[in-house]
């Protein structure tokens, strides 16, 4: 049996009221008084689809050996990088192994399903198996476009496997189009839009049932038989229509977030999957519909496994851990909209240098310290001579993972000298569960609730944007635990 | 068998300039402004200078690297110039090496001098400036120096159980006393006088810190020429003269910042660099022989962790000693004599010899009644470079023969 074998959702911590947007921007289009409803999910400073990625494959691979995965992808339209292979840095950061295929999967939305059905064929040829398939995005609406308001960032993560498997995998069906709907150019920072109408009445009415009927054909099923039908369209009164014109019954449409989250490109069929996974019962069957660039459908039915899941990995439990933004001007200085001054501090030029980077890429990307072997001390950063006084053994370490250790913190600041897009820049010292100890920046939290000794969980972030050369840096961060906040 | 320092090497003549924010002024004025008080001081000639070692640690900002390019500014006569450097500890550690030239018995007269001008950064604070290498680029913390030693605050209030408002209100005390203490000095960069109250409305900095919590950044030059004790007394004969007691530098070895065992609440270094230095000097009760201190205040967090591990305040004590004006002018070791790095100014490459220069004007008497250290015979001063966790600390004890 081939199939999902783990589900997660990640959204970021931070929402904006679309109301604070309208505010700010609805004298420009007040037309847009349709779209503000609800919050969007909004990226941290220090967060791209890398790093949300990231989150969601480490949420997904909670309790799994990851010695055993032999692939992963990613899949989004606002990768960081257009050369150097950002599934690659997804991977180390998961801290698998190096002798693993990887690929990144892009150009239009439905590339997130596109990665799944990747994943689930190659493992139902038996050539690969335990893909972590990842799906993120941060996609940018001009200020006082309809995308500022509908988009929403989000990620989303499945390890796709024959053992264990929840949700098996029972068919899939496609249509392809060259319909732009929306677009970004090789240079282009926001989505560009044609008219809604035409998106409503031409590809959302005719695409979806278009490949909806065209898997019911296949497989000899009716709509009816399918317990959720997951598809991304953030239209509200074409969703109506669409349900009406399927036959989707109203406890069968599965929720898009769009009040939530917001539209979240290539991660929103993924993060609906997930999130229908969280509810599901063994036989329920779901049929999963992306949209942009043509459609994906999948067919899933949910096994008897699904009751011996682990809790806590959904959608549901990142839209509870939210903060929301208190401005507008934030996020738009977040987002590199609106140019703020970061003082002197924020100019100096400090180049990455690959080699060095290359050396520590398992410390740096997956969070590796060292054990030592002759007296089994812990440290991070890894040391070529072990730090414990009595042993000092020179060179005798083996590799030894933190990303997924708890830590205490020790002592902390919240820094307002620093340079930071989220000022004060707060950092402290980190002892760990089972030895080792750094200064580490904390991140998704705020000064006024820290203490020492509060737990901590470790975040991988983007540590730094070189403006001047277009590359990101990344590195891991302290999220203090929410139920201690 | 290696017998320490202490009385081998005289300091013959200082000298330190204004410090301060010194707009007119390049770093090789103010080192040529140390230079000349201090060669009248000694009564030589720059010719009679053998050797020379000069410290700053942010050089690239203004004399440049190496040490032709000062060697040149004071025309230093063709003898050997090293330039060092060691963080906050540079200019102990140009003291240092003149000093044990000087016992090596391979000069007899060698010049000490640090400078620095950190107001041509145009920062508030330290630039960052890759002085600390790749690999914290990568890994480290977007930290600065106030948010390094701000840690203290919380691991410090974490480990004895002491609230931070009680803290707070040591802190206060602290930058009270050196702006009260550098009102009275015309060579200080900060001569205002601030009350408790103000210190502690200032804005936060980096919590626990606020504003005076802070040293001054500063522009600046102090310079020591030693000698050995019989050519001292031969130069000033019927005077006093300052002997160097002891000189101390110790480095982190990692245990601090890796091991899980370091509270985060002390400095391991200073407490190791002070034992051996009261070992050198001959000290055995630092609290009832030491006349006054010099500390490295770069935050007045700093200063109440170090009266600790001087091991002069008992540990998770200090509180006590600085509330009750144990380290005021008029307590019982005065600490911060001349406005300390908070109130005389933190130019990083001049202030060991800073600290020195303090001390020597107190031991042969040459302050103003009103600044003056009563009975003043033995002195301590206490650099400290780095971090918290991973640091270099430097001391000298200096005192009369």
């Amino acid at each position: 049996m081939v199939g999902i074998c783990s589900f997660s959702g990640y959204v970021p911590r931070y929402r904006l009221n679309r109301k604070l947007i309208y505010q700010a921007m609805g004298w420009m289009n007040p037309g847009n008084i349709a779209n503000a409803k609800g919050e969007k999910a909004v990226a941290n400073f220090d967060e791209d689809s890398i790093t949300m990625a990231v989150a969601a494959g480490l949420i997904a691979l909670t309790g799994k050996d990851r010695s055993k995965v032999e692939c992963v992808y990613l899949a989004s339209t606002t990768m960081p990088y257009k050369e150097r292979l950002n599934s690659n840095i997804v991977s180390a950061a998961l801290g698998l192994n190096d002798h693993i295929r990887t690929a990144d999967f892009s150009g239009g939305l439905k590339a997130g399903t596109t990665a799944l059905l990747a994943a689930l064929e190659g493992v139902e040829s038996k050539r690969l198996n335990n893909v972590v398939v990842t799906a993120a995005e941060c996609r940018l609406g001009k200020p006082a476009s309809p995308q500022e308001l509908i988009l929403g960032d989000a990620a989303a993560a499945m390890v796709v496997g024959n053992e264990n498997v929840l949700a098996e995998f029972k068919g899939s069906y496609s249509v392809a189009y060259d319909f732009v709907d929306h677009y970004r150019g090789h240079s282009t920072k926001y989505d560009r839009q044609w008219e809604d109408r035409w998106i409503r009445d031409l590809g959302y009415d005719q695409f979806v049932p278009e490949v909806i009927n065209g898997l019911l054909n296949k497989y000899a099923l009716k709509i009816e038989d399918f317990a959720k039908v997951i598809y991304d369209c953030h239209y509200p009164a074409a969703r109506k229509k669409l349900n009406k014109v399927i036959g989707i019954a109203p406890d069968a449409d599965q929720n898009n977030f769009q009040t939530e989250i917001g539209q979240s490109g290539a991660a929103q069929s993924l993060m609906m999957l997930s999130s229908a996974l969280e509810e599901a019962n063994p036989g329920d069957k779901l049929l999963v519909v992306s949209f942009g660039s043509g459609c994906d459908a999948l067919y899933f039915e949910v096994t008897e496994n699904i009751k011996k899941r682990a809790k806590n990995n959904g959608i549901s439990t990142s839209l509870t851990n939210k903060a929301f933004l208190d401005n507008y001007s934030k996020y738009l200085v977040w987002r590199g909209i609106l140019p703020g001054e970061g003082g002197l501090r924020t100019e100096e030029d400090e180049w990455t240098r690959w080699p060095a980077l290359w050396r520590s890429r398992k410390m740096v990307l997956g969070l590796w310290g060292t054990k030592c072997r002759k007296c089994r001390a812990v440290q991070i950063p890894p040391q070529k001579v072990c730090v414990n006084q009595e042993c000092n053994a020179v060179g005798e370490t083996e590799d030894y993972l933190f990303s997924d250790k708890v830590g205490y913190i020790e002592s902390f600041t919240g820094d307002m000298l620093a340079a930071t897009l989220n000022p004060p820049a707060i950092y402290g010292q980190i002892k760990f569960d089972g030895g080792g100890k750094m200064m580490f920046d904390f991140t998704d939290c705020d000064l006024d609730v820290l203490k020492t000794g509060m737990s901590v969980s470790m975040s991988f972030r983007r540590k730094y944007y070189d403006e001047k050369r277009d590359l990101s840096g990344y590195f891991w961060k302290a999220v203090p635990f929410k139920e201690e906040n | 068998m290696a017998d320490g320092i202490k009385d081998k090497v005289a300091v013959l003549g200082m000298g330190c300039s204004r410090f301060g924010e010194r707009w007119e002024s390049d770093a090789e004025d103010l080192a040529a402004e140390a230079l000349v008080e201090c060669l009248e001081d000694a009564g030589i000639e720059k010719k009679d200078i053998q050797a020379a070692y000069i410290g700053t640690h942010f050089p690239t900002m203004h004399i440049g690297k190496a040490a032709p390019p000062l060697a040149v500014a004071l025309k230093l006569p063709y003898i050997p110039v090293t330039r060092l450097e060691n963080y906050c500890a540079t200019a102990t550690e140009a003291f240092r090496a003149a000093c044990y030239s000087v016992a090596a018995g391979v000069y007899d007269i060698v010049l000490a001098l640090g400078v620095e001008k950190l107001k041509d950064t145009g920062y508030g604070g330290l630039p960052a400036a890759g002085v600390l290498g790749v690999k914290p680029f990568m890994i480290g913390s977007n930290a600065t120096a106030p948010g390094m030693f701000a840690q203290l605050g919380t691991a410090y209030s974490a480990r004895w159980g002491i609230s931070m408002e009680k803290i707070k209100d040591a802190l206060a005390h602290i930058s009270a006393k050196s702006h009260a203490n550098g009102a009275l000095n015309p060579k200080a960069h900060l001569r205002k006088v601030i009350t408790e109250e103000q210190i502690k409305a200032a804005p936060m900095i980096a919590y626990p810190l606020g504003l005076f919590d802070c040293c001054g950044v500063s522009d600046g030059s102090a310079c020591a020429i030693v000698t050995t004790p019989e050519i001292a007394k031969s130069m000033k004969k019927n005077q006093n003269v300052v002997n160097v007691k002891a000189l101390s530098v110790t480095v982190s070895s990692g245990d601090e910042a890796l091991n899980t065992s370091w509270d985060g609440a002390h400095f391991a270094t200073t407490r190791i660099a002070a034992t051996n230095a009261y070992k050198e000097a001959g000290i055995k009760d630092p609290r009832e022989e030491i006349s006054m201190f010099e500390v490295h205040d770069c935050f007045s967090i700093t200063e109440m962790v170090t009266m600790e591990d001087l091991h002069i305040s008992p540990k998770g004590g200090a509180y006590e000693d600085i509330m009750s004006g144990f380290y005021d002018l008029d307590g019982q070791i005065p600490c911060q004599i001349d406005g300390g790095l908070k109130c005389f100014g933190h130019p990083i490459g001049a202030s060991g010899l800073r600290m020195i220069y303090a001390m020597y004007e107190q031991l042969l008497e040459r302050v103003p009644e009103e600044r003056k250290v009563k009975n003043a015979r033995l002195g301590l001063t206490h650099n400290l470079g780095g971090f918290p966790h991973q640091n270099v600390c430097a001391m000298s004890i200096v005192g009369l023969d």
